[in-house]
């Protein structure tokens, strides 16, 4: 017998075992639901799936009778425009921050500690002045996101730059180039992949934030319809809202990390040279 | 050579020190150009200090550093080349793009890109540049799909580019195999006399400074304060020129070195 740390299971066993807990899970679901149908069908904590998909079709594809949009795609949508704003401006703010901190000590000096001090602010505690300053508007809630996504990028973006090995930066000066060569041409390409990685590790807060100034104030969106069903106990219409967020985020981090290994093959393929 | 006479390296009373440590105390030293010196010394001895003072990364405490009558710049620019033992090669681009990078620096200073016409005849250039050191067949591939050597091969090509006056070797075989080392060694004989360079090169092997170039510096502490093992810096103890040696040189120097490494006073000051 084998120790346990040696034994690996073969291919189709792993992707086996990797189904099997999501299996479990909707059983166990299945299970309950009935049970609790069974004994009050107008239970309304664990609706059954057919319940859901009647909800989800009227949301998806019937016009809203009071506004005629169809409220589904408009959260979906408004939800996405918000939170690829605030991470898309996010990550070019905490990319040139991170770059020009890490990468010139003339920089570094004054607006390091800054940086640190500002990305231990809790962004959520932030959101009152945020709606304060901006109003209740999409501003604020690009705001939320930003403030929250770009510390952390910017640090780790600065933190990328000083990894990389001081020999190249000096190779690059023996080779004739300027700072603005050594920004533009050796850590810029380097740090792109590094900023994907990046947003995909923000990518998690920024739907908290999104989600979080949503429910507070917002007029569509999907944290705003998950917080105003909830006053209807209306969970035929949360699960699946859950459900479409989670895989919204599962298929922008697979985007994301399939770009990078498309565009930076040489990031992906080796360690270092 | 013009004034193949005077020195192009002017080494005058140089010290070294950071803080209360002493790297190197009081060198003294001329090179003509066109020389191949080879620098050995114990871990901690200063030699890459002093290679780092030679590329401009660091500054002498005292004393002179002369280039042609000039002190020696203070930041690494293209009239020195250099090849570390690794990192020295810019993992985001092909070999080729490797190699043509430093003519963009060049004429580029905008976009450090070149597009079009100039950049093929660019590319014509470095593809007799990797011609020359055997890298052709891989132009078009990353350096992590390289072996060892031919990463060498390539940080040697991009620092002859520019064609560098002086080119700097910081243990650039260390890493590498036996078979592979000889090889590496007769291409930098060759580049050596096809380009006219200055060679100084950091190395753990003495056996490599013995029979590469033309000349051998020993870097080693000769006073030592056990008290205060940071007291003394390295010397130069030995200048010698390679070829015409006493045998048993070679045994001596060993002998010389050998009971320092165990020394305490050998961990401060290098590595890089």
């Amino acid at each position: 017998m084998k120790r346990l740390v040696n034994l690996t299971p073969s291919r189709p066993l792993k992707v086996l075992l990797g189904l099997a807990p999501f299996a479990l899970v909707l059983l166990l679901y299945v299970i309950a639901s009935d049970a609790r149908l069974e004994a009050n069908p107008s239970d309304k904590l664990l609706p059954s799936f057919s319940q859901m998909g009647d909800a989800m079709h009227r949301l998806a594809f019937e016009p809203s009778k009071r506004t005629g949009e169809y409220l589904f795609w408009q959260d979906t949508a408004s939800s996405l425009q918000r939170l690829g704003l605030g991470v898309g401006i996010a990550a070019i703010m905490g990319f040139i921050i991170g770059l020009l901190t890490g990468a010139l000590p003339t920089l570094n000096a004054p607006f390091a500690p800054l940086l640190t001090v500002i990305s231990l602010v809790p962004p959520m505690a932030l959101l009152p002045i945020l709606f304060i300053v901006f109003g209740l508007g999409e501003l604020s809630k690009v705001a939320l996101i930003i403030f929250g996504v770009a510390p952390f990028i910017a640090r780790d973006i600065q933190r990328c730059t000083q990894e990389i090995p001081k020999e190249q930066l000096i190779k690059a000066q023996t080779l004739g180039a300027s700072t603005w060569h050594i920004l533009v041409r050796v850590l810029i390409p380097q740090l792109l992949p590094r900023l994907i990685n990046a947003i995909r590790l923000s990518l998690g807060a920024g739907w908290l934030f999104l989600i979080a100034a949503e429910g507070i104030a917002s007029t569509d969106g999907l944290g705003y319809r998950i917080f105003l069903v909830r006053r209807y106990l209306s969970m035929d219409v949360i699960l699946p809202y859950v459900a479409w967020i989670t895989l919204l985020a599962f298929t922008v981090d697979w985007l994301l990390a399939n770009t990078s290994r498309l565009l930076f093959r040489w990031h992906h393929a080796g360690s270092n040279s | 050579m013009s004034n193949a006479n005077k020195p192009m390296l002017q080494i005058k009373n140089l010290w070294k020190s950071y803080g209360d440590t002493t790297v190197l105390e009081n060198l003294n030293k001329n090179v003509a150009a066109g020389e191949f010196v080879t620098l050995v010394g114990t871990s901690g001895c200063g030699k890459s200090t002093f290679l780092k003072m030679l590329l401009g990364m660091e500054t002498q405490t005292r004393g002179d550093l002369l280039l042609d009558d000039q002190p020696i710049g203070t930041e690494p620019d293209q009239t020195r080349g250099i090849v570390f033992q690794q990192y020295s090669v810019f993992p985001h681009l092909t070999v080729l793009q490797n190699v043509i990078i430093a003519r963009e620096f060049e004429k580029s200073p905008l976009l450090g890109k070149l597009f079009g016409t100039p950049k093929k005849a660019l590319v014509s250039e470095a593809r007799q540049l990797l011609d020359r050191v055997g890298l052709s067949a891989a132009e078009n591939k990353y350096p992590h799909e390289l072996s060892g050597g031919m990463r060498q091969r390539l940080a040697i090509a991009q620092a002859l580019i520019r064609k560098p006056r002086i080119l700097l070797l910081d243990e650039p075989f260390g890493a590498l195999d036996p078979g592979i080392r000889a090889d590496m060694h007769a291409l930098i004989l060759d580049l050596w006399r096809e380009h006219q360079l200055t060679i100084f090169m950091v190395t753990h092997d003495l056996t490599e400074g013995f029979y590469l170039g033309t000349r051998l510096w020993v870097f080693d502490k000769v006073r030592h304060d056990p008290q205060a093992p940071g007291a003394y810096g390295a010397r130069i103890t030995y200048d010698l020129s390679v070829g015409d040696m006493p045998s048993d040189t070679l045994n001596q120097i060993q002998q010389s070195l050998n009971p320092a490494d165990t020394s305490p006073a050998s961990a401060s000051g290098e590595s890089l």
